[in-house]
């Protein structure tokens, strides 16, 4: 099989940007891949575009069409949602186009305007891809969610505030040069554990930042790559989603993600790689717990031991499991929609040796990107290799 | 509070615990959920009882939330917990314990009371 290539990414800076409305966040993001990659927009058969809280930041549904449109395309497009994953689902939707001979030139990307709402906004905003009967009216936030987790977790595998603190250090570390991300200062674990709580025990260092930014990536058959003589190395060759229940009240485990495994397993089996084959990753991050839980999901650690990998420095750029290169979401930030396709743009990058990082990965031929909705009720994996 | 309808049995559910008649629906392979529910979602069974709470449930894990939703922003600080009882979990508002001397295991009785915000009603447990 011939994977879709990855031929052009785009992305806004990441950061505040109150004042920005969420279509032309997108534009810059869109018309900067298309102008990456170098196809002709007129090749471009379709949108999938990824969002979240567009009605309750922008008072903005039917996203779609606004965001063609803002990039110039008279395409079918097509909104994703599926929270914090949305632009992930959109990745794997334009895949299985691809792969099917259904197009040979598909638009993925996603955008979100937080910061305009301000902190209990977004929270609030965020706060509804929980359950609202019996998890928001119980007064569970985002924070709230993973803070529950995380006590779960540290009760049976052990854990500390510290450990996560390392976590959140080393993605500051790693958004140092990354011009895209909205956090680049130096932290030390002192800094983080002296920082105010949110949700005991995550404190505001355990959290990744609110957002606003757009991403997009033009995927390709790899036939129309060759066809049009575009450089192009980077394929996706595996994909997967899984769903869980949705509140966590109604799950099996507390201190586990199993979307993220099956998604992962789907996606490995697809790619005909395994947790060993992995070079580099990124993994959703929105709390530096959920750092924890995905590399333990993508099987990169067994269960409880995921928690002292940004310890031993093994998750650092210098060690043997390089994860969040880009900052991750901890500091390069979370303009929620858009995540899903910034860590493929991340991961492409990466692997085509034109991120600050790559020289430090130079043998880096498999890459995994890793977006989760809500608790990770929602959960796509995507492989991506340099291709021959 | 709002004047809005009533959400159904999520409804009637807060108002059973209010009569002390709290219940949860279980399937005959002993998967318990909280209303409303047709399928269970782990096994498919549509055939589900009414089944009333245990006396108390056990606390699963907790947090104390400093920076909440505006629907809560006078609750703040407030625990929300997960409680374990048995064939299901409740997720609700713990009160009447000073945060520090939570523990998990703890046991815990279930009662409606209102957020402090709004005057809505939740789901709140105390120490038994």
């Amino acid at each position: 099989m011939s994977h879709p290539r990855v031929t052009g990414v785009g992305l806004t800076p990441f950061g505040k940007h109150s004042e920005r409305t969420g279509r032309d966040l997108f534009a810059e993001a869109g018309l900067a891949a298309l102008d990456d990659s170098g196809v002709d927009p007129d090749d471009v058969e379709a949108l999938f575009y990824g969002n979240f809280m567009g009605e309750l930041a922008e008072h903005q549904g039917h996203q779609a069409p606004l965001m063609a449109e803002a990039v110039g395309l008279d395409v079918p497009a097509t909104r994703f949602e599926a929270a914090c994953a949305s632009s992930g689902a959109a990745v794997r939707e334009a895949v299985r186009h691809l792969r099917s001979g259904e197009a040979d030139v598909i638009l993925v990307g996603g955008s979100e305007r937080m910061t305009n709402i301000g902190t209990a906004g977004a929270t609030d905003a965020l706060s509804i891809a929980a359950d609202d009967l019996y998890e928001i009216r119980a007064g569970m936030t985002f924070p709230g969610a993973y803070a529950l987790m995380a006590r779960a977790y540290f009760r049976e595998y052990g854990g500390t505030r510290e450990d996560l603190a390392h976590v959140a250090v080393k993605n500051h570390d790693h958004a140092l040069p990354n011009e895209y991300a909205q956090l680049r200062s130096e932290i030390t674990v002192e800094d983080a554990l002296d920082a105010p709580m949110v949700a005991e025990p995550l404190g505001l260092y355990d959290a990744c930042p609110i957002t606003d930014g757009a991403s997009a990536a033009v995927l390709t058959s790899a036939e129309y790559a060759e066809e049009h003589g575009f450089d192009a190395p980077v394929g996706i060759t595996g994909t997967g989603q899984a769903s869980d229940r949705m509140a966590l009240q109604d799950r099996d485990h507390l201190l586990k993600s199993p979307a993220a495994s099956k998604a992962a397993d789907e996606a490995y089996a697809d790619a005909d790689v395994g947790p060993d084959d992995v070079d580099v990753a990124e993994v959703h991050d929105c709390f530096t717990i959920a750092e924890v839980l995905a590399i333990e999901s993508l099987g990169l650690y067994e269960d409880g031991e995921g928690i002292t990998a940004a310890r031993e420095g093994e998750t650092h750029v210098t060690g043997e499991m390089p994860v969040n290169l880009s900052g991750g979401l901890k500091a390069k930030g979370h303009p929620v929609g858009a995540t899903g396709v910034a860590q493929i743009a991340s991961i492409t990058k990466l692997l085509e040796g034109k991120s600050s990082w790559s020289d430090d990965v130079d043998d880096a031929r498999v890459g995994v990107a890793h977006n989760a909705g809500g608790t990770v009720a929602s959960a796509t994996v995507h492989v991506l290799e340099v291709q021959e | 509070m709002t004047d809005k309808a009533r959400d159904g049995e999520y409804d009637d559910l807060l108002d059973a615990i209010e009569d002390g008649e709290g219940y949860y629906v279980e399937c005959a392979s002993g998967h318990g959920w909280l209303p409303p529910r047709r399928v269970c979602p782990d096994c498919g069974s549509r055939e589900l009882t009414e089944t009333p709470f245990p006396e108390s449930g056990e606390v699963a894990t907790y947090t104390t939330v400093s920076v909440a939703t505006p629907q809560f922003s006078a609750d703040t600080p407030y625990t929300t917990a997960i409680v374990d009882y048995g064939p299901v979990r409740v997720t609700g508002l713990l009160r009447g314990v000073d945060p520090d001397d939570i523990e998990v295991g703890m046991p815990v009785g279930i009662e409606v009371g209102e957020r402090e915000t709004t005057g809505d009603r939740a789901v709140v447990f105390r120490p038994r």
